[in-house]
């Protein structure tokens, strides 16, 4: 039971993610809203490469004789990161913009597209 | 030759990521230059894609491993699973692959004038050529991961230039904005369905996780999560509601690159239902899911395209209907994939219909597009109630909006005639209601263009348009090609059909094809 | 309101920043043998060069620190990357032709547990260097246009 917490905590992530991009007005927090599902999946794919009573997969100056857990779902999980602070700047800089010329934040005002 | 020939699946997709990476080094020094440096680089990636589609057409699929031994070594001594990137491109890959291509080529060209008083112009070819590097990683490759990597890569590209013209008015970053939005939902659920691949078969490659499937539940939750973020990526309703904000925002030569980027999403959709999961999944479950979708898209496109007055607005609502059409065939071709007479008789059909329509869809909405943008260019307006009497005016941009208009309503000597009509026949033999259906939704489609080739060109001659002369040369070029291949498809679908699209819905339907050529006849 | 933070932070910050680039600069060249790499060292860098901004403020860093320099510095970093990929095309792209071949980074790979050398990896740490760089301007860019940005807009909101 104790070795599916990190599962249950990549459900509390995306689920906090997807209510914050549902519900939340203000477009900086529909960016942290984003983050959050990012963070979530990216947990979830460290989790899976966990291996019980392993070390981590180096071998400089690794203990002797130990197992390691799986490198691959790590350098997933890193090239996600990556991806993600891509969006995010993206996404700011275009929040930005949209208060430059709008002079409001809030979804309700931001709506000159309709129809 | 030869050896460009092997190496050509890295080449097609690395030349343009070179040519973005020295697109700011090269607009540093020569500003006027950079255009047309743009240009030869994608004509370059159009004749090697050419070369390829040559060789596969007639040896069968191509494998590229990246950084192995040898290019086609997927297996090294010792080892039992293939362990590094591989791109396998079979027959639709490549049927998309010279969508993208042609596509992104004229793109350039076309912005050698459009763009020209823009600022900050280097930006734009680097995101451009980033834009198809990013579809042809797409369509090319052989690895659900590096799937992923290749759609965040272009979303980020395209949101990018959707809000490009955001210097004079707000509303391209917030079309921007919400396709931002749209796409990371998607990738990152596409990230997660990745994880749950990775989590139980501990491979990554397409072709390795199809031999080894059992379908599980967490297969199921799989499934349902990449179905639907990549209908929702590819615009179809009910997620399509960021559709008409993205392609009317964008500058016109983006809006068909990015139609081109949205049937790369559904492409990897046929190829993660066909390839993937084969019959092993509940065919006619999930084949009248996706056919469901398509009569929606259809329908609700088409409506409320009728009542828009922003020209580019209602032709975004048109690519959202002719998705439908996409949707609906490749759905019969699933539905009867279980069930060998039927797909003999009319399930191959209904498939080679729905893929041909990806093609001629990319081709006469690009020109429809184009033509949209050339009428901004020189009015300065995007609505319909302001212009009038542009015939008079501008003799090549009539002719070419009449042929794409022409192919969008299905009138016989153009492609979309070809096309329709294969969905036609093999799906009233499925079911004779979503016929009729379709049917009914093409007669919508030519009121609709009649409309808009009434309020735009038809008419005396306006007074603050009397200065209003033809576009620049090579806006008329882009737009010339277009319908030449358009005719070109129309008087000669068959060749077409027997020879491109043919190869393409037969590697889709053989799993055992597909995995053989990765794990050598295992 | 004053830009620049007060005299105890703007002394830290000097003696400071230097220890920062040079630790993301170990981070980065050590990428085949310990945890870290291209991306990592470059974001740690990039973080010392957002210390800097937030001490001293857009008008004190005016001098010494553009958006050209970084500009360049970016489109260096990843004309390298692909450039190195593209040597590789005698075999396949991608291909590691300097591993095991006794030239620049070129000794054989030590495998099991081993003490770590660095002369070790072909053009992995060349991939790494490029990377680097490439993330630090690329982020110094980002943080230069969004603090420039944010001015224009705290001036548009007190006129």
């Amino acid at each position: 039971m104790i070795g599916n917490f990190p599962y249950i905590a990549v459900a509390i992530l995306i689920g906090l993610g997807i209510y914050t991009l549902i519900f939340k007005k203000n477009l900086i927090k529909i960016a942290i809203g984003i983050t959050l599902i990012e963070n979530g999946a990216n947990l979830f794919l460290i989790t899976l490469g966990y291996r019980k009573e392993s070390v981590a997969p180096i071998y400089t100056q690794a203990p002797e004789g130990m197992n390691m857990v799986l490198p691959t779902p790590q350098a997933l999980t890193l090239t996600s990161i990556v991806i993600g602070v891509a969006t995010t700047a993206l996404i700011l800089s275009i929040a930005m913009i949209i208060y430059n010329k709008y002079g409001t934040l809030n979804t309700d005002e931001v709506r000159r597209l309709k129809e | 030759m030869s050896n460009i020939l092997t190496h050509s699946p890295a080449l097609v997709m690395a030349l343009p990521l070179l040519a973005a990476f020295l697109t700011p080094v090269v607009g540093r020094f020569n500003r006027k230059v950079l255009g047309w440096f743009v240009s030869i680089v994608l004509g370059l990636t159009l004749f090697i894609t050419l070369l390829m589609a040559t060789q596969i057409l007639t040896n069968g699929p191509m494998i590229y491993v990246f950084g192995g031994s040898e290019a086609g070594l997927t297996l090294p001594s010792g080892y039992s699973v293939p362990i590094r990137i591989i791109f396998h491109i079979d027959g639709m890959g490549i049927f998309m692959g010279l969508i993208t291509a042609v596509v992104s080529f004229l793109a350039a060209i076309y912005s050698l004038s459009f763009m020209q008083k823009h600022s900050g112009l280097e930006k734009y070819y680097a995101l451009l050529l980033l834009l198809a590097t990013g579809m042809f990683g797409m369509e090319f490759t052989g690895d659900i991961f590096n799937f992923f990597v290749f759609l965040e890569i272009a979303s980020i590209a395209s949101v990018a230039l959707i809000a490009f013209r955001s210097n004079l008015s707000g509303e391209p970053a917030e079309a921007g904005f919400k396709y931002m939005v749209v796409s990371s939902i998607s990738a990152l659920m596409v990230l997660f369905a990745v994880g749950l691949f990775y989590g139980q078969y501990d491979v990554l490659n397409m072709a390795t996780i199809a031999s080894v499937m059992q379908f599980t539940q967490l297969d199921k939750i799989a499934l349902i999560l990449l179905l639907t973020v990549l209908a929702m990526k590819a615009g179809s309703v009910p997620m399509h509601m960021w559709t008409p904000d993205a392609y009317s925002e964008a500058p016109a030569a983006i809006t068909m690159v990015l139609v081109a980027a949205s049937q790369a999403s559904l492409y990897a959709l046929f190829r993660i239902s066909f390839s993937l999961y084969n019959i092993s999944l509940n065919t006619i479950t999930v084949g009248w899911i996706i056919i469901i979708l398509g009569i929606l898209s259809m329908f609700i496109g088409v409506t409320m395209a009728i009542i828009q007055k922003d020209i580019k607005r209602l032709m975004a609502y048109h690519a959202i209907s002719q998705t439908g059409y996409m949707l609906l065939g490749v759905g019969v071709g699933l539905a009867v994939l279980a069930n060998p007479v039927a797909l003999e008789s009319f399930g191959i059909k209904a498939m080679e219909g729905g893929i041909f329509h990806i093609m001629n869809h990319a081709m006469y909405k690009g020109l429809l597009f184009l033509t949209a943008g050339a009428l901004f260019y020189r009015t300065g307006t995007r609505d319909l109630n302001k212009m009038g009497g542009l015939a008079n005016n501008m003799f090549y941009t009539t002719v070419f909006f009449i042929i794409g208009a022409a192919a969008i309503a299905g009138i016989p000597p153009f492609n979309g005639f070809a096309s329709k009509l294969i969905i036609y026949e093999s799906v009233y033999q499925f079911n004779p209601l979503l016929s009729i259906i379709a049917m009914l939704v093409s007669i919508l489609t030519l009121a609709s263009f009649v409309k808009v080739f009434h309020s735009a060109f038809l008419g005396p001659q306006l007074e603050q348009y009397k200065k209003v002369q033809e576009v620049p040369k090579s806006m008329v070029f882009a737009m010339a090609a277009l319908a030449c291949i358009i005719v070109l498809f129309g008087l000669f679908p068959d060749v077409i059909v027997k020879n491109l699209v043919h190869p393409a819905v037969m590697s889709l339907i053989n799993q055992t094809n597909y995995t053989a050529t990765i794990l050598g006849g295992i | 309101m004053k830009e620049e933070m007060s005299r105890i932070v703007r002394t830290i910050t000097t003696l400071i920043y230097g220890f920062i680039i040079v630790f993301g600069f170990y981070v980065i060249v050590h990428g085949h043998l310990t945890p870290g790499g291209g991306f990592q060292g470059g974001a740690i860098v990039a973080s010392a060069f957002a210390l800097l901004v937030v001490t001293f403020g857009n008008q004190g860093i005016k001098g010494f620190l553009q958006k050209d320099i970084f500009s360049l510095i970016e489109s260096t970093g990843l004309v390298l990357f692909i450039v190195f990929a593209f040597f590789g095309l005698g075999v396949t792209f991608f291909y590691n032709i300097m591993a095991n071949s006794g030239g620049l980074f070129g000794n054989s790979a030590i495998i099991g547990v081993n003490p770590g050398d660095l002369n070790t990896g072909g053009t992995i740490p060349i991939m790494n260097i490029a990377v680097g760089l490439e993330v630090f301007a690329a982020l110094g860019v980002i943080i230069l246009t969004m603090s420039a940005g944010s001015e224009i807009t705290r001036k548009k909101e007190n006129s």
